[in-house]
């Protein structure tokens, strides 16, 4: 959907989105990563289950949620890509653990 | 300017207005109901919509019994379910000394001949909640009791009064009250009305339109706080309530979680407002993530404070006016008063058409406020 | 504990930079607070991590002018506090922060905010497909990330932000399908009247042609005057389809669109502190009514750049350096004719940037269909709720805007109607046969962002512990 043509000066490190490692640039909004990772979308609704993808990047669509790191619901076009950060696409209404 | 003569007009379009409203048409009087906003503004559009016997001071029993009863039968009297679901209402104990506390009331009712409250183990608690943190060793359950949508209730009233005949205005404060031979005359944004009954049911103003017909009855207000979140898949069935704390828990149809108990915010009743105090919210936020540790990362999406009427003693005023004649108040519910709306509506409605009710009303007689007040 | 700051500052952009420069320059303690995580804003996003190379060049000038401001502020002794969203603001004022996984609150007297704007919801039927995304969003990642659409992209629209778009996009070497002007072609006559006061800004409106004439160059398609547009697909956008104003409906295939109708001031924060708002009808907006100062109807609550009405950025930035003045006069650094004085150059400057504003303002007025759209197009995104239930629910007896959030739950999911609220406004003005204005906004309720129960509980024991 999205690629990035350009070598960054920025450094590349993995990040790992649904069990999947991907290459990204340390700092770039985690967002950014999903639109060029396939499936490209980052979660489904709590009311139908549709697909969503980011669609703002500024905070204000809350259609970027996904699991980061553990905590759900997280804008991912507010997170700066860490090297190691493992991300899941969130499906529908929120699960707590048992 | 000519009055527009009613029946009765019934001042409050939250849920007792629309019920004594709904009530009173029934019963074949000609009804205007007068909303200073619109239906629901405050207490009733912003109720956790808890449908409760469990833990209700024994003076409300009966009435809360009988209302509990229309409950399981709401839409024979509005036409609709109101959401309601009676996945029951859980006060949990999280200590002995808790406990013993739920048992006594537990003895204290069977001693009255009330059994509509049961005393439940740690196990039937895991059972009822299984989410529920482990150092929680009993509760008090009531099986009947569940909660109900509050805006599916506020259309529903609305929809069975105006078919019912009711007249319902909206943005239509009263300005004045005065007496106009055996009618009481308004004066509201909306035009003059004149009727020989009046209902006050102005929740959090109640104690403003008394005194315009000059019931001087002291009250307090509340501003309780609720809390939703994001949606989540389902967590708790029943309504949960604390006996130590604060509290209240349940899960809505749309999987949202609705946490209140009563934490407080602020408010300016002149403004008819009321604001979120989140430092005091932080204490129902800590509350639940201590009993429902499970709910910690889970996402506040909005919070807000209702506005309404408390008496000294929390119990509500319903009944005729000692001054004023043909003037019938219900308000003060302090807080619990949305169980209760069907009876109370019902019971409004027999004092203002017959000039009196066999339900047990006596102890939410107004005078018990006005004589404190006189004696202070 | 330390002693607060004496003004608060929410939003890094052109507005909270200048002022937060200007106030330090006058020897006020200043806060700055920023959901990003470096200075710059939306326009000059990640402008502190830009390199000399061609991403930069084909940003422009004007992004690559933010650097030097960015500079200026870091070494002016402000406190910076970024990557620090700020979830709730209550009177007196207090502004609660979450940064990292901690919560705090920090308080002032005078709290200013320049948050800025955001894109003007945009609903059509599709919006919310994977694949549709505003151009607002685009350009962010293409300054973030140098990120680009994969393959030849539609974008459909109307306002300078979709012609610098694609002129930056083209400079990268990113490839565009075309353009679908949704302008109303009826908007150039009206704004004709204002084209010569706009000329004290010829340099934007240059600016603006350029952008046009290189997009022209290229020959891709631009087709003008289109008055509705559609996205298709199951789980991803697979199809478009446009519709000119009297003509038949086209279709063709589409991976990626980016679709943008103009900005908006950002108005929850104010509207949730029950500040007076007007309707502007030149600009199809709710806006704080301010002071010559930019006050707010809240003693001591202050709004700069485009949250006080849509300007541009060096409007913004003139705003941020007038509204620091009134703020040091509030705070006794300098008397009412000396802060007079030193605004006079900037309100000069200012009513120089706002020049063009009327003409853009009525040349790229939103065409009335994205107010009051098909039946079917799902309005409120969160909570999937239709322009006809919406509709429903009004007519059924709730007739404002709170009413019908409370029947339908349009507005009542995280986003909290940024993406919904005025469409809503829009519908219900559009049935009663109400301005916008009469009808108003939903109420926001807090927090003005989801922070989790577990935060909420934690700000309770740090507050017992002070």
């Amino acid at each position: 959907m999205f690629v990035r043509p350009f070598d960054s000066q920025q450094k590349a490190v993995p990040v790992v989105i649904d069990g999947e490692t991907v290459m990204a640039a340390e700092g770039e909004m985690l967002a950014s990563v999903l639109l060029r990772t396939v499936p490209f979308y980052t979660r489904t609704t709590p009311v139908s289950e549709s697909r969503r993808a980011p669609y703002c990047l500024m905070g204000v669509c809350f259609d970027c949620l996904a699991v980061v790191d553990g905590v759900a619901s997280v804008q991912t076009c507010l997170v700066p890509v860490r090297a190691g950060m493992r991300v899941e696409r969130q499906h529908g209404r929120r699960e707590v653990p048992l | 300017m000519i009055a527009s003569v009613y029946d009765a007009v019934v001042i409050g379009g939250g849920l007792h207005g629309l019920s004594a409203a709904l009530h009173l048409a029934r019963g074949g009087a000609r009804v205007t109901l007068l909303e200073r906003s619109w239906l629901g503004r405050h207490a009733s559009g912003a109720s956790a919509a808890g449908v409760r016997t469990l833990g209700r001071d024994f003076a409300e029993v009966p009435l809360a019994l009988e209302a509990m009863t229309m409950w399981h039968e709401i839409s024979a009297l509005v036409g609709d379910d109101c959401g309601f679901h009676a996945h029951g209402q859980v006060r949990v104990a999280e200590n002995r000394a808790e406990l013993q506390v739920l048992e006594q009331r537990h003895s204290a009712l069977r001693s009255l001949g009330y059994d509509h409250e049961e005393i439940v183990d740690a196990r039937e608690l895991k059972r009822l909640l299984p989410h529920v943190a482990p150092h929680c060793i009993g509760a008090a359950v009531a099986r009947d009791n569940g909660a109900a949508d509050p805006h599916r209730t506020l259309r529903a009233f609305r929809r069975a009064a105006e078919a019912a005949g009711v007249t319902l205005r909206e943005n239509c404060g009263v300005e004045a009250i005065e007496r106009a031979g055996e009618c009481w005359r308004l004066r509201t944004a909306c035009g003059v009305f004149e009727a020989p009954n009046l209902v006050n049911a102005a929740g959090a103003w109640a104690g403003e339109v008394a005194a315009l017909v000059g019931d001087r009855i002291p009250l307090g207000t509340k501003a309780s706080m609720m809390i939703v979140t994001e949606r989540m898949n389902p967590l708790v069935k029943p309504v949960v309530s604390s006996v130590g704390r604060p509290l209240s828990l349940k899960q809505t149809d749309q999987g949202t979680l609705l946490i209140g108990g009563g934490v407080q915010g602020r408010f300016d009743l002149k403004k008819e407002e009321a604001t979120v105090d989140f430092a005091a919210l932080s204490k129902a936020a800590r509350t639940v993530s201590e009993l429902f540790p499970v709910v910690r990362d889970v996402r506040i999406v909005r919070a807000w404070a209702g506005l309404e009427a408390k008496t000294v003693d929390l119990l509500p005023v319903i009944g005729l006016s000692p001054n004023a004649p043909g003037v019938a108040h219900a308000f003060g519910f302090s807080g619990h008063g949305f169980q209760l709306v069907p009876v109370v509506g019902a019971a409004i409605a027999e004092l203002v058409l017959h000039g009196g009710t066999n339900r047990p009303i006596a102890a939410f007689d107004a005078r018990r406020l006005m004589a404190k007040e006189a004696a202070a | 504990m330390s002693p607060g700051p004496d003004v608060i500052i929410l939003g890094a952009g052109p507005a909270g930079m200048a002022a937060a420069t200007r106030l330090r320059d006058c020897g006020v303690a200043v806060t700055l607070i920023d959901e990003q995580p470096a200075l710059g804003g939306q326009i000059w996003r990640g402008i502190e991590t830009s390199h000399n190379g061609p991403l930069e060049n084909a940003l422009g000038k004007d992004y690559r002018a933010g650097a030097g401001p960015a500079a200026v502020l870091r070494a002016s002794g402000a406190e910076l506090r970024l990557a620090a969203q700020v979830w709730q603001i209550e009177e007196g004022w207090r502004v609660f922060v979450k940064t990292g996984d901690a919560v705090g609150m920090v308080t002032a007297p005078i709290l200013l905010l320049a948050s800025g704007a955001q894109e003007r919801p945009n609903p059509f039927p599709g919006w919310t497909l994977p694949g549709v995304v505003s151009v607002g969003g685009a350009q962010i990642m293409l300054k973030t990330s140098g990120q680009v659409p994969e393959n030849p992209v539609w974008v459909a629209g109307s306002g300078p932000l979709p012609l610098l778009y694609m002129t930056q996009l083209l400079a990268l070497g990113g490839r565009l399908a075309g353009y679908l002007d949704t302008a109303p072609r009826e908007n150039f006559s009206k704004a004709l009247p204002h084209f010569p006061a706009a000329l004290t800004g010829w340099r934007d409106l240059y600016k603006g042609a350029r952008w046009l004439w290189q997009l022209r160059r290229t020959g891709i398609p631009v087709i003008s005057d289109v008055a509705e547009i559609e996205a298709k697909g199951n789980d991803r956008l697979e199809t478009i389809a446009y519709r000119r104003r009297g003509g038949e409906w086209i279709s063709m295939p589409a991976e990626v669109l980016l679709a943008h109708e103009g900005v908006v001031p950002g108005v929850h924060f104010t509207l949730a502190l029950g500040c007076e708002h007007d309707w502007r009808d030149d600009q199809l907006c709710f806006a704080p009514r301010l002071d010559d100062w930019g006050e707010t109807s809240r003693e001591g609550l202050f709004v700069a750049g485009d949250g006080a009405g849509i300007g541009g950025a060096e409007a913004a930035r003139l705003r941020g350096e007038i509204t620091a003045i009134g703020i040091a006069r509030r705070l006794g650094k300098s008397s009412e004719s000396e802060a007079a004085r030193l605004a006079k150059s900037p309100r000069r400057e200012l009513a120089r940037a706002l020049a063009t504003r009327p003409f853009l303002d009525a040349l790229y007025r939103p065409r009335p269909e994205i107010f009051v759209p098909a039946a079917e197009t799902v309005v409120c995104r969160c909570e999937e709720v239709t322009a006809k239930q919406i509709l429903d629910a009004a007519r059924l007896g709730g007739s404002g805007p709170n009413q019908v959030k409370a029947f339908t739950r349009a507005g009542m999911g995280p986003c909290q109607g940024r993406q919904c609220g005025y469409t809503v406004s829009h519908l219900l003005a559009r049935q009663q046969d109400k301005s916008v204005g009469d009808v108003g906004f939903f109420h926001i309720r807090p927090p003005l962002k989801p922070v989790s129960l577990g935060d909420l509980a934690a700000l309770h024991v740090e507050e017992s512990a002070l």
